[in-house]
């Protein structure tokens, strides 16, 4: 079924869509009665879990002895991997590198070695505190420096002869840096309830951006037929990637919990467990060198990016595979070497993140403009412009040739409205006059890949009833976080059946009413989601129009869904009268709708294809003081520009755009994690790990949606994806305090490693200073 | 000892609330969410640094309730006697949503929501406690306690503007009078003692009370704000079967501004005696505004961040630099002593079985005293910091330094004193860099910090040393416009020095 002709129409004049409606939970969101897992009323007789683990990050558990813990108060079981009724495995992809429950092996610190199982969340977490563990410790792994082993082959774009094209160019530069790791901080923590039923059934109410990986993994955890799980999750607190693979191992083992004890079961994280026991963004050692002319044009470019991904895979293929799509940012590399290495450590799996690799790689691009533009002495705008995506220079490392880049015309712009040249000169009369205190300004661009590039992955389903009453009841494989993509959804399906947004019920996202589901990620979810309720929409419609030629025998060119109503031809009656008499003569009122992704492909073995349907561009101008003595460093003004093709509601996608360039200026500044030798997390509570608060962001912050004239591929309603690609807005932050350092000594290349914490900034004035670069 | 009373009472939803078994840690937030199941206040890190757990608390004050805003999840149940306590759900009324959430709708504030029923409650607290529009600084300050992942802030703080625009009238307002009332009436003299010689919550209402509870039992826990101890409760599961609170001590709350000197009552909160230090010195008030948030500060009490005796507490080597002296009690007996002295090793201070801290005495700055404290942090609110650094230089007529006084926090187990430093610079003219340069030398002899998650012994080292040069060049002269990224920045030289 082809979606509607308006919705991918851009000359079409929406009544719904377009409009900055608020979340359709918002009234809930402000009074408290938006209701999230943990306030969903308890079940009779439910029990709590809290998990287990050993005090080491690498070795073996050798004994437990668990009496002390089944003898506390409250305790009803202890649930061990010897427990288990099926494969103890939660990896995503069911390749048994993850167990649910260690049956011996410790990997990292925090790897669950038992649950308990206890009548209150209070009596389990203090009976979890009573075990004895016996183990033989091994030193860990913990970072990219010590690892050797890996979870996943290397794996490389190859254009051409990267060092040979280097050798021969008037100049090369070389660097290595380290990009930190993001901790999601989702303010709902881990959480999820199972409900047993008949006939083995399980109800599973699961924080997960990925029902349909929960409701299999859980299945297949309790030797069940996928038919006999449902999962639902109405709305989380958060996601950000967090709950996308994540999510599944509470669930499962809550799953295991009700299934041994026959009684409803509920795991919910303590903050610092959630810290500590799930994996976070990927960080990054990067290696590279560059051949360059004398006006810093690129011939060549050879990086290296080395990941930490863990302990085991999880989603380390797709996401360190995005840092590689993302290597080039907005910049033409003729010749080029991009190579990944997924190293195994002795930490927490890492695992999905906003921008799922693609912000590391996009990181590096940044860099290497900096690290030209300070040796060459030149303006680092002027020289990402002379290295930018155009005609005849518009093929990726990976192949796909970038068609719809509108950067010189969005960069321009936002050029003009930030007054960047000017503020460039002002910014330079202030340093040369300002001993400790220096500013810096940076523009830097964005472009994101928008598809999964796992093919399968981009498709969805919607089911779509339509009552007596006129009433609509909307459901859709999406899974709402905050996104405000039930929101984009139920405007598009009022749209279709020219009723107003809060005449459509939303409906928690279930696998018992659209199965076989994507995650929400990958900035995917209004574009699959919203096509789908429009082809589901369609097929009603159809059936309508059918109806209304046989009854009135007036054409679907003289029918119309309008405010509340139906024209047909010369008379009109409500949506609900329609229905109703519809009904009466047996017309089928309800529709699955089914979307793919079209054009796109990719060979993964052969690094060929066009894996994105189009690219988001956004760009954004910071500007930072920073204090040369502490390191202490100050966001002072932020511009920004965002293509969002045609908005589909312009209020939810500055909200994205806003929270993205936030988080991405947070994970690059104030964001740091800390191991100690041990492998321990150090930063697991939000009083040693520090996301932006409120007086972080400048009063002075201007985030304005791109002109466009709508995104050139068939989209819902011409519209692009948004979840994503702010967050590397923030990546002009990082760029500003280098250019704040690097007033200090010219021609030096600022040494500066993310995220830049004072005691960064700190090193890198030090080491500028004394002509390090 | 006095008359009792073995049950904690609190206004909800404009009746009285009488419990009777009160556990000794039990929290505000598992009643609210698990007793009353009104889940609308949300647990998100049960450690009162995300706020998503915040709640109003309405105390009498003049005929009036005065709302302050509290971490529910680390606010010990037996505190809120003789309290408020309101939630999100009790905001909208029979009129519809009350301004601030009315806003928050309008300006697209929420996007997950988590996180928003703690700023609902956070930005109501500062609805009621101002009569007019509010500045941007100002709302910052007041969600400095409240985290939000999805929205970047901008539009949260776009509903608070646009709210406090709005006249303050709602339910709250009008009731404030009869509410009070109501408060004034549960403001008893009776000892609050629930349960058993083994096994209690207690909140003496007088300090003689006190002392005789803690002298008979020296082995149980004092909690002032419980913004620490809360901690102790729900991350440390530590099972502290007696509790002694001391926030219906009467009396003991006193701040008195003696023209010389500021004497703070040991259960004075950092909200309440926010003025009086702000009036001693900027960097003072400074310092104060970012210590916690404004949940910790409301709850939070100088007196517990001493008597805690962390190596990381803002308010000692700020207090130290200032030649403050804490006073204790044992039974009837009283002493004194300097503040410095008061702190021994980690984990160990100057305080006997029984004796408690009953107050400080803070010396005000006296005419050629020049001050100057910074805290350094990943983020600027709400943090605790690498390197905190507090300086006061007595100066004579002629420039010269005759005394000085500098302490740091961050830099070994207690805070401290850098006495070798001091010594370099007494005797020398403020503006002699010289004389810098053998006291920031010397510096390097008073301490050897650590390495921890918040910062290297390197990087702390480097940075005390920096505030050390900082704090010299202001005192000669400097104008902070030109040697600091926030807080107190001038274009010229403050007005006192």
């Amino acid at each position: 079924m082809p979606p509607s002709e308006a919705a991918v129409a851009p000359e079409a004049e929406p009544l719904v869509v377009r409009r900055p409606l608020p979340h359709d939970s918002a009234p809930r969101h402000v009074t408290g009665a938006a209701t999230y897992i943990d306030d969903i009323r308890e079940p009779a007789g439910l029990v709590h879990l809290a998990p287990g683990y050993a005090p080491i990050a690498r070795g073996r558990i050798t004994a437990l002895d668990l009496d002390a813990v089944r003898s506390a108060p409250g305790v009803v079981d202890v649930i061990t991997a010897a427990d288990l009724p099926g494969p103890n495995d939660i990896s995503p992809k069911l390749i048994g590198d993850d167990p649910a429950i260690t049956d011996g092996p410790v990997r990292f610190y925090g790897q669950v070695a038992f649950i308990v199982v206890a009548t209150t969340r209070d009596a389990a977490r203090r009976a979890a505190k009573r075990a004895r563990f016996t183990t033989v410790a091994e030193p860990p792994v913990i970072d990219v420096d010590q690892a050797s082993d890996h979870v996943l082959p290397d794996y490389s774009f190859v254009r051409g002869n990267a060092q040979t094209a280097i050798d021969r160019a008037g100049r090369r530069l070389e660097g290595s840096f380290r990009i930190g790791g993001q901790e999601h901080f989702y303010l709902e923590g881990q959480i999820a309830m199972a409900v047993p039923g008949e006939a083995g059934e399980m109800l599973v109410y699961s924080s997960t951006q990925h029902p349909s990986e929960v409701q299999h993994v859980v299945a297949h955890a309790l030797n069940l037929p996928s038919s006999a799980v449902t999962v639902e999750i109405r709305r989380m607190g958060g996601g950000f990637g967090g709950k996308e693979s994540q999510a599944t191992q509470w669930a499962v083992l809550a799953a295991i919990a009700a299934w041994k004890t026959g009684r409803p079961a509920k795991f919910r994280l303590d903050r610092d467990d959630d810290m500590i026991m799930t994996g976070k963004r990927h960080d990054f050692r990067c290696d590279y060198s560059v051949g360059i002319d004398g006006e810093g044009v690129l011939s060549g470019v050879d990086v290296v990016f080395s990941a930490r991904c863990g302990h085991s895979e999880d989603l380390s293929l797709g996401v360190v595979d995005r840092t590689m799509f993302h290597a080039d940012n907005s910049y033409f590399y003729p010749e080029c070497r991009v190579t990944a290495r997924r190293l195994r450590t002795n930490t927490v799996s890492n695992t999905a993140f906003r921008g799922f690799g693609g912000p590391q790689g996009m990181l590096f691009a940044e860099r290497m403009m900096d690290h030209i533009a300070y040796t060459l002495g030149r303006d680092p705008l002027d020289v990402r412009k002379a290295n930018f995506y155009r005609e005849g220079r518009d093929r990726t490392p990976f192949g796909q040739q970038v068609t719809d880049n509108i950067l010189a015309e969005l960069i321009g712009d936002l050029e003009t409205r930030s007054d960047y040249r000017a503020r460039r000169e002002a910014i330079a009369a202030f340093n040369a006059g300002s001993r400790i205190l220096k500013r810096g300004l940076a523009l830097t661009p964005v472009k994101f890949g928008i598809s999964f590039t796992l093919m399968p992955l981009n498709q969805a389903g919607a089911l779509v009833h339509l009552y007596r009453d006129g009433s609509i009841h909307l459901n859709h494989g999406g899974t709402e976080m905050g996104q405000g993509l039930f929101t984009k959804v139920a405007m598009v399906v009022a749209e279709e059946f020219g009723v107003s947004a809060d005449a459509v019920r939303i409906t928690a996202t279930s696998t018992d009413k659209v199965p076989n589901t994507s995650p929400t990620a990958a900035s995917s979810g209004t574009d699959l989601n919203a096509m789908a309720a429009v082809a589901a929409c369609g097929a009603i419609k159809d059936r309508l129009y059918d109806f209304i030629a046989e009854k009135w025998k007036v054409g679907r060119d003289k029918v119309a869904f309008r405010e509340g109503q139906v024209f047909i031809g010369n008379q009109s009656m409500s949506l609900g009268a329609l229905a109703n008499e519809a009904y009466l003569n047996r017309v089928h009122l309800s529709a699955a709708g089914h979307y793919k992704t079209p054009v796109i492909s990719w060979n993964r073995d052969k690094a060929e294809g066009r894996p994105f349907f189009y690219f988001a561009y956004g760009a954004a101008c910071s500007e930072v003081l920073v204090d040369t003595m502490t390191g202490e460093m100050k966001v002072e003004r932020v511009d920004v520009l965002h293509d969002v093709g045609k908005s589909l509601n312009p209020a939810i996608d500055i909200g994205q755009i806003e929270g993205g360039f936030v988080q991405g200026m947070g994970w690059l500044t104030t964001e740091e994690l800390v191991w100690d030798k041990e492998g321990r997390l150090r930063t697991h509570a939000p009083s040693t790990y520090k996301i932006p608060a409120a007086s972080d962001i400048p009063e002075n912050f201007k985030v304005e949606l791109y002109e466009s004239a709508g995104n050139r591929e068939a989209t819902i309603w011409r519209s692009k994806a948004v979840g994503e690609p702010p967050l590397m807005l923030g990546i002009s932050v990082f760029c500003a305090i280098v250019n704040a350092i690097a007033s200090l000594r010219p021609g030096i290349m600022p040494a500066l490693d993310a995220p830049a914490t004072p005691e960064a900034i700190m090193r890198a004035v030090r080491a500028t200073t004394a002509g390090e670069g | 000892m006095a008359e009792q009373r073995d049950t904690i009472r609190f206004v909800r939803r404009g009746r009285i609330v009488e419990l009777r078994d009160v556990a000794p840690t039990a929290t505000l937030l598992d009643y609210l969410r698990l007793e009353e199941r009104a889940t609308g206040t949300k647990e998100g890190c049960g450690e009162g640094d995300c706020g998503a757990c915040t709640v109003a608390i309405g105390r009498s004050r003049g005929g009036q309730v005065a709302y302050e805003p509290i971490n529910a999840c680390i606010q010990l149940l037996g505190q809120i006697d003789g309290a408020e306590v309101v939630t999100v759900e009790d905001l909208a009324g029979a009129g519809g949503l009350h301004p601030i959430q009315a806003a928050m709708v309008e300006k697209h504030a929420s996007q997950c929501g988590f996180c928003t029923p703690g700023f609902v409650m956070s930005l109501f607290t500062l609805w009621q406690q101002t009569d007019g529009p509010v500045d941007r600084t100002t709302i910052n300050d007041a969600i400095a306690g409240n985290l939000c992942r999805c929205t970047g802030y901008r539009p949260i703080v776009e509903a608070a503007l646009a709210a406090s625009a709005e006249p303050r009238e709602d339910g709250f307002r009008r009731a404030s009078a009869d509410t009070a009332g109501i408060l004034d009436f549960l403001a008893d003299d009776r000892d609050v003692f629930i349960g058993d010689e083994g096994r209690f919550f207690a909140a003496p209402a007088s300090v003689r009370s006190l002392a005789a509870l803690y002298l008979a039992h020296p082995d149980a826990t004092l909690v002032a704000g419980a913004t620490d101890v809360g901690l102790w409760v729900t991350k440390q599961l530590r099972d502290l079967p007696k509790v002694i609170h001391l926030g219906r001590v009467r009396g003991m709350d006193v701040i008195e501004d003696t023209g010389r000197e500021l004497l703070i009552g040991a259960t004075a909160t950092y909200a309440r005696a926010f003025p009086h230090v702000a009036a001693i010195d900027a960097d003072l008030g400074e310092l104060f505004r970012r210590i916690g948030s404004t949940q910790v500060r409301a709850s939070g009490t100088i007196g517990g961040n001493v008597a805690n005796g962390s190596p990381i507490g803002d308010t000692p080597p700020a207090l130290i630099a200032l030649g403050a002296t804490v006073a204790l009690r044992r039974g009837d007996r009283e002493r004194a002593m300097a503040l410095e002295d008061f702190f021994i090793a980690y984990g160990k201070q100057n305080r006997g079985a029984g004796e408690f801290v009953s107050g400080l005495l803070v010396p005000k700055l006296a005419p050629g005293q020049v001050f100057r404290c910074y805290k350094v942090t990943k983020r600027f609110d709400q943090d605790i910091s690498s390197v905190m650094g507090a300086f006061r230089f007595t100066l004579d007529g002629s420039g010269t330094i005759t005394e000085a006084r500098i302490a740091y926090g961050g830099m070994a187990a207690t805070p401290r004193r850098a006495k070798a430093a001091e010594a370099a610079l007494v005797g020398t003219a403020v503006g002699d860099s010289a004389a810098w340069s053998v006291a920031l030398a010397a510096l390097r002899q008073d301490f050897a910090p650590i390495d921890d998650h918040r910062a290297s012994g390197h990087y702390r080292a480097e940075t005390a040393h920096a505030l050390l040069g900082k704090a010299l060049l202001e005192a000669a002269g400097a104008p902070t416009v030109h040697t600091r990224v926030v807080g107190r920045r001038e274009e010229h030289r403050h007005a006192a020095e």
